[in-house]
């Protein structure tokens, strides 16, 4: 399966993944209030109103806090659970994965539901925390897989000689094995920041309409009258992601984070 | 698994995951199961009670017809995918290291896109002023541009645009660990790419794709948004009116029982192929 033909057919996938995301792009320079492709014209004016219209830098504005919070709410669960999990292992362990990665497997819907009647109870429905912590905990599995990752790549003799020359627990943690797993702890919380400013049903179920967020922002518009802005808060998130996941490729080995192993291969 | 170093004192680290976990996310489940038994009232959310008036709606051809919708499309999105997702990676996992990272970069793109995003994006390029209809009037398969959107065809694609990534992310691991010898031997006794494809790396692969399968299924009957933006109403899946009873019709303890259904069906299909999994493993 090499030659012009498969590298055809991969050509003709990308060009299917990329052709939407294309005419959005083309759409956000129009020149007139109107979605258009071809673009009529070129102008920037539809990106400028991102920041300058209050109701759309308010969405981002709420966007970002949100995703930078549950980002790192997210990641100060899975860190300790990664490592508890790596040094103990056994049945309880597997137990604790499995639970941190269930909120992220589960249907979304479901997720959002019993997020929604959980902060009913509790009294805070409709606020901005709720979506912040209910986000923390729903990306817990990206850190989790990708911090594990890095922990199985820790060489366990080297602790041993840190252990053997006089450091305790902490210090091995600190000076060992933090250094070690670092890129894997930020493109975890990469991913899951990523994937909070992308999050739509938890963010409008929770507080849909007093926190609203730049996704809600969207499909609000989308219902109620297109307007070139949303085209340009579109390629807006594209390119976070595209910036983010290419850092990510840049600074760690992508491939071993998706599971290639390739490099451990006998 | 090498031997675990004995860390007495680790257990205290699990204890703020645990508690956050099963504050937010036991108990909420646990609310959750306990609203689906309790009556709507109406201007408030819900009266606590035991009720069984939501699961037995159930029952009613409303509700057939629903879960008819939600199965078939996803079966549908699903197939499609893996037939397209299958090839694609095997190819890419071959592709030299720098351009296998680009593909694997701009596929995590597109995973982490909203559902917001791709519905927009499609019924963008669907769409009459700016779709792919100028592109047919061009080449001139067509006289005037239409609108294809929203229609069956629209929310299919949608669908097969949403579960694409997942699908390619699944089966990475497995096909880029995969022996390259085994094809090989097939080329060398004679047998064709294609046939050294079909004969020796797919019924390698089975299991994985069942893997992929199941899960862009149960992924693509959590889609709420495709439906509404890319379909009509009566391509409303599952997931659509759990958030519509919710939200718009402010009957929780309904929504929560369907939310319940929804999992249990989820949970039932996760179970099924892992099952499959360890018993293909033991005849091993």
């Amino acid at each position: 399966m090499t030659g012009w033909s498969s590298r055809s057919f991969v050509g003709a996938v990308l060009v299917f993944l990329a052709a939407p995301l294309v005419v959005v792009a083309g759409v956000s320079v129009n020149r007139p209030k109107q979605l258009l492709f071809p673009p009529e014209g070129f102008s920037l004016h539809w990106y400028a109103e991102l920041f300058a219209r209050s109701d759309w830098a308010n969405a981002l504005t709420n966007s970002v806090i949100i995703a930078a919070l549950a980002g790192l709410l997210a990641v100060s669960i899975a860190l300790p659970l990664a490592y508890f999990i790596w040094s103990r292992g056994g049945y309880w362990a597997r137990a604790l994965f499995g639970l941190g990665i269930a909120p992220f497997m589960l249907p979304p819907v479901v997720s959002a539901l019993g997020f929604m009647v959980f902060w009913i109870s509790a009294g805070l429905y409709g606020h901005v925390l709720g979506t912040i912590v209910s986000h923390g905990i729903f990306l817990i599995a990206l850190p989790l897989v990708t911090i594990s990752l890095g922990l199985e790549a820790v060489d366990r003799p080297l602790l041993e000689a840190a252990r053997t020359m006089g450091a305790n627990r902490r210090t091995v943690f600190l000076t060992v094995i933090l250094p070690l797993i670092r890129p894997y702890v930020i493109s975890g919380f990469a991913f899951a920041a990523v994937v909070s400013l992308n999050e739509y049903i938890i963010a409008y179920m929770v507080a849909g309409f007093t926190a609203e967020t730049l996704p809600i922002k969207i499909f609000n518009s989308l219902r109620y009258g297109y307007t070139p802005t949303m085209a340009s808060a579109a390629v807006l998130f594209v390119l976070v992601a595209i910036v983010v996941f290419g850092m990510v490729a840049r600074f760690g080995d992508l491939p071993r984070l998706l599971g290639a192993h390739r490099s451990e291969e006998p | 698994m090498s031997s675990r170093p004995e860390q007495p004192g680790s257990w205290p680290l699990a204890l703020f995951p645990a508690a956050a976990l099963i504050v937010f996310f036991i108990i909420p489940f646990a609310i959750m199961l306990a609203v689906s038994f309790f009556r709507r009232i109406e201007g408030g959310f819900f009266e606590p009670s035991f009720d069984l008036a939501n699961y037995l709606r159930f029952l009613s051809p409303f509700f057939g017809k629903i879960l008819l919708t939600s199965l078939s499309l996803s079966a549908g999105a699903a197939a499609i995918v893996v037939a397209i997702a299958f090839p694609f990676t095997y190819i890419v996992s071959r592709m030299a290291r720098r351009a296998q990272t680009m593909v694997l970069v701009f596929v995590l793109s597109v995973l982490s896109l909203s559902e917001v995003i791709i519905g927009f994006a499609w019924s963008t390029l669907l769409s009459r002023t700016a779709g792919i209809g100028n592109l047919f009037v061009w080449v001139g398969l067509t006289d005037a541009p239409q609108a294809y959107t929203p229609s069956l065809a629209a929310l299919v694609v949608g669908l097969v645009y949403l579960g694409f990534p997942y699908a390619v992310l699944t089966i990475y691991p497995s096909v880029s660990r995969l022996d390259p010898e085994l094809p090989e031997a097939a080329r060398m006794s004679g047998a064709s790419p294609v046939a050294a494809f079909l004969s020796v790396t797919l019924p390698v692969m089975r299991r994985t794709i069942t893997g992929a399968l199941i899960l862009v299924f149960v992924f693509t009957l959590g889609a709420y948004l495709l439906p509404q933006v890319l379909g009509r109403p009566r391509h409303w899946t599952l997931s659509v009116h759990i958030t519509d009873q919710a939200i718009f019709q402010s009957n929780l303890p309904f929504a929560a029982a369907m939310a319940m259904f929804l999992l249990l069906v989820s949970l039932a299909l996760v179970g099924l192929s892992l099952a499959a999994g360890a018993d293909r493993e033991r005849r091993r």
